[in-house]
């Protein structure tokens, strides 16, 4: 498999930390080494609406970064994903704007050649680990768990660049979702926009088009968002706090990043994944919601009542024993 | 006498020049977090903060910040280990040379009993202190004028604040080399510790001096001095001299000094170039002193500061009014040493506009200068603008800060205060920058977070003709159009030509889907801004809320059957709004 330079991009270190942490527990859990090049800039999302070109050299300056270590770009988010695939299309079409952004970048002695590819972190697993292999890795798989995917925009459209997914059909993310044994469900307005662009521009737009998505979702049963893009968590997390506060209304729909969602039954631990609990401790309704990301299938088998943990410690010391007697 | 007088001179300079300094960083203003404050106000919070400060846990964190942070100096380590050798030889060497050497007859001498400053080991640890400084400096010479750093910028002060401490160094050794030859001297000595009556006596003194201390004489020739006359040197030299003198190598700079004057020794004595030495030496010290509080050296001060005040305080928990002191000193501790420039960002942003502004190193220089005038000329304002407006908020810089700078909260203030001030005025608040003020609202208080971007496309209506009513009529023969005259192609993707109206873009569009009637609140659909251009009305679409109300979530684009890159197009006409309509630094 090829070798991989983490981009984590500017909202994730600041706003989004939970992120980069359950991303990097999953990709050692499978084994994948990653590398980090500190020298990586911002991808130039934010600079397309006033100067293009400054997208495209951010960009590019990330990719030739990206090309001296010999690695590939995985990004975590999907605005960097879309921003640096299509900065490096276009540079590759465009013979010109490659000369004038290596003449930039060559006075601090980068150069662009257009060597390494950038994947998004869902690809990743679907297409490069695969779905079998990662069956085999899930230890245990969600009871009753109902989960509505949001793809994210910018990694699938325009899709004869993004190459991501099928733009009308896709199917990636249900698939990875229903691996753990969560469901994912139908819902109206999956593959929209979660409101992210223009927020900060016309905020009373972003925040509709957040709650029409939340509705929707909430709609169709879900107990979760499942996000894969630091934006659209941010809209679904804090900004649906922003919503409840100011519009007097109540979704009670979480947002959980697919990281996190996958190394919970990879057997990795809430906190290594920055799992937090709902801030509001009293909402009855939350924490149900919760809980459910910790009632899984084997335990069902094993166990059809619910243990205490005493009862669980004593199970696994008896697990244990048998264990070293059979070694024995 | 003069030593007193130029020694409370600079003195007194420096008391006035820091209280000048105090002033300024409890009364000025910078950011909002200090609205009506003045300074006895801000005075006294900050001493209301100290008890709870020092008689509580945070004292442990207070001691850990400075051995860690301003002693060993390790945020300088973990970013770059050149810097931290280079700081540290400075910072060690001239703390030890200032308490072993400047303060002699109150540190050393009280320690050390037998202290001499020519007696080892305090003759050789002088020199050594001094020569860690040097060492130290050229590095920084070497960093800021010949490694080429990209992104590094060295203004006046970080010249002067290197050239200062190499002169004091440098002056120091050569003051030592042209004591160590100077006959002068050795009369006066000679005078003051052995009174010698017979001339053959102070001679053969002098030949032992000639040969082992480096001595020039007009009366002794090296190669002449006969055995005898050494033997003789060496018993006085034994009664009177070596229990105060160390042999000169030992001060192995001064020493090397001494060695290249040598030549002209005899002239260099008779000049009184000792005492012209001395005065330099203590000159170039009592400058540095006098000018400490306004140059680049008073970081001695702040940045430990910084460094703790940022480790104890919270900008939720703390008095505002603290945190905007803090924010003041905050702007005298940076160093000016561009670590937060080699690791924003936004850097490439930089290297295309050639704004410094967008560099947070150049923005504190430019914001030290804002602060103390309010009023720099608006293609300056609108430059500290463009850099402070276009920032992430990925929190980079102040990760990295060696002097602890909370960079992001005076970002964050600084850029409230000018949209308060309704100066503001840029493109980028009609872009994903705008986000982290909705995002962080409570933050500010801000009741209207998108305000900033309702401004700015205030500015936008005014400059473009809007379609005002449906069955207004739209004359495609107007001459002034802009399109029409250039030469050049208006759009680099010239797809908007193949649109036939079939409206698919509008129908997917999920900000026409939010309106009931999107007509009047988008002006423009996206199929009518395609048609629109390519009908040569370009103003009309420039000038739609469709622009900035777009989501760039490429459904158009993707459901066009004619291939017409609708969204890329619109990213297009905001670049050509941007760059009409508003201030860009040219190149």
């Amino acid at each position: 498999m090829k070798k991989f330079a983490l981009f984590i991009g500017c909202n994730i270190p600041a706003k989004v930390g939970q992120y980069e942490m359950s991303a990097r527990a999953v990709l050692e859990k499978l084994n994948i080494d990653i590398a980090d090049i500190k020298d990586f800039n911002c991808c130039g999302y934010p600079l397309k609406n006033t100067d293009q070109n400054a997208w495209i050299l951010s960009s590019a300056r990330n990719i030739a970064l990206a090309e001296n270590a010999g690695k590939d770009i995985l990004t975590l988010c999907q605005c960097c994903f879309g921003s640096l695939k299509k900065a490096n299309a276009l540079l590759k079409e465009d013979n010109e704007l490659k000369v004038n952004i290596n003449k930039i970048l060559g006075k601090e002695g980068l150069k662009y050649n257009g060597t390494s590819s950038i994947s998004h972190y869902l690809s990743i697993l679907h297409n490069d680990i695969t779905i079998d292999e990662l069956n085999k890795k899930i230890i245990d798989h969600y009871k009753d768990l109902k989960i509505a995917t949001h793809y994210g925009c910018h990694a699938l459209r325009p899709s004869e660049i993004m190459k991501f997914d099928d733009p009308v059909a896709p199917s990636i993310f249900d698939n990875l979702v229903n691996i753990t044994g969560a469901k994912s469900i139908d819902w109206p307005g999956k593959l929209d926009c979660c409101g992210a662009p223009v927020l900060g521009i016309n905020d009373n737009l972003s925040y509709d088009l957040t709650e029409k998505k939340l509705g929707n979702a909430k709609k169709a049963g879900a107990d979760f968002i499942c996000v894969a893009c630091p934006w659209c968590h941010m809209q679904f997390d804090k900004i649906q706090d922003q919503i409840v506060l100011k519009r007097d209304k109540e979704y009670n729909l979480p947002s959980i990043l697919y990281t996190q969602l996958l190394g919970l039954r990879l057997g990795i631990g809430k906190e290594e994944l920055g799992i937090a609990s709902p801030d509001n401790k009293d909402n009855e309704h939350l924490n149900q919601i919760y809980s459910k990301l910790f009632d899984t299938e084997a335990q069902k088998e094993k166990k059809p009542k619910k243990k205490t943990s005493k009862e669980k410690e004593l199970i696994k010391k008896k697990a244990i024993k048998k264990e070293t007697q059979s070694v024995e | 006498m003069t030593f007193d007088l130029l020694f409370n001179l600079s003195l007194i300079i420096f008391a006035i020049g820091m209280i000048f300094k105090i002033v300024q960083w409890f009364s000025c203003k910078i950011g909002i977090q200090a609205q009506n404050s003045f300074f006895s106000k801000r005075l006294i919070s900050s001493l209301k903060a100290m008890p709870g400060v020092i008689f509580s846990t945070k004292i442990i964190i207070i001691l850990k910040i400075f051995i860690l942070d301003v002693l060993f100096q390790y945020k300088i380590l973990k970013q770059d280990v050149l810097r931290w050798v280079m700081h540290m030889l400075i910072f060690w060497g001239f703390i030890l040379l200032f308490f072993m050497h400047a303060l002699e007859s109150v540190v050393s001498e009280k320690i050390f009993s037998y202290y001499y400053s020519t007696v080892n080991p305090f003759m050789f640890l002088r020199d050594f202190f001094g020569f860690m400084v040097l060492v130290g400096i050229i590095i920084a010479i070497c960093r800021r004028f010949f490694m080429k750093i990209h992104r590094l910028y060295t203004n006046k002060k970080d010249i002067y604040a290197i050239f200062i401490v190499a002169i004091i160094i440098l002056s120091g050794f050569f003051l030592e080399g042209a004591k160590i030859i100077s006959h002068t001297d050795f009369q006066n000595m000679e005078k003051d510790f052995s009174a010698l009556d017979y001339k053959e006596d102070i001679l053969a003194l002098e030949a032992y001096w000639v040969k082992y201390y480096g001595l020039v004489s007009p009366n002794i020739i090296i190669e002449q001095i006969s055995s005898e006359t050494l033997a003789a040197g060496e018993e006085i030299h034994n009664e009177s001299c070596i229990d105060c003198h160390t042999r000169p190598q030992a001060a192995f700079a001064g020493y090397a000094m001494s060695k290249m004057m040598k030549p002209v020794g005899g002239l260099l004595d008779s000049m009184g170039m000792v005492n012209i030495l001395y005065y330099f030496h203590i000159l170039a010290c009592f400058i540095g002193l006098a000018l400490l509080p306004f140059t680049k050296m008073l970081h001695m001060i702040t940045t430990p500061v910084s460094l703790i005040t940022n480790a104890i305080m919270q900008r939720d928990k703390s008095d505002p009014l603290n945190i905007a002191t803090r924010q003041l000193i905050e702007l005298d501790a940076c160093v000016h040493c561009n670590t937060c420039s080699k690791t924003c960002s936004q850097g490439p942003a930089y290297d295309v506009k050639n704004n410094v502004n967008i560099l947070p190193s150049e923005r504190m220089v430019s914001l030290r200068q804002y602060f103390k005038t309010k009023d720099l000329g608006s293609s300056k304002f609108m430059a500290i603008q463009e850099g402070i407006f276009l920032c992430s908020n990925c929190d980079r810089c102040t990760v990295v800060c060696p002097a602890g700078i909370n960079l992001k909260e005076l970002w964050y203030d600084v850029r409230e205060e000018f949209i308060r001030s309704g100066a503001s005025i840029t493109s980028l608040v009609l872009s994903p920058y705008s986000y982290n003020r909705t995002y962080n609202q409570d933050d500010f208080g801000a009741t209207l977070a998108d305000m900033p971007a309702k401004h700015a496309r205030g500015i936008i209506a005014s400059k473009y003709k809007k379609k005002s009513h449906s069955e207004d009529v739209l004359s495609l023969t107007d001459t002034s159009n802009e399109l029409k005259d250039n030469k050049e192609p208006a759009f680099h993707d010239a797809t908007f030509a193949y649109c036939f109206s079939c409206e698919n873009c509008t129908n997917v569009c999920p900000v026409v889907m939010n309106y009931e009637k999107p007509e009047q609140v988008l002006d423009l659909l996206p199929h009518q801004m395609m048609r629109s251009i390519g009908l040569g009305l370009e103003n009309l679409a420039l000038g739609s809320n469709m622009l900035w109300d777009c989501v760039t979530c490429y459904q158009c684009q993707e459901h066009c059957p004619q291939n017409v890159k609708v969204t890329d197009i619109f990213y297009e006409l905001k670049n050509k709004v941007a760059k009409d309509c508003f201030y860009s630094q040219k190149e």
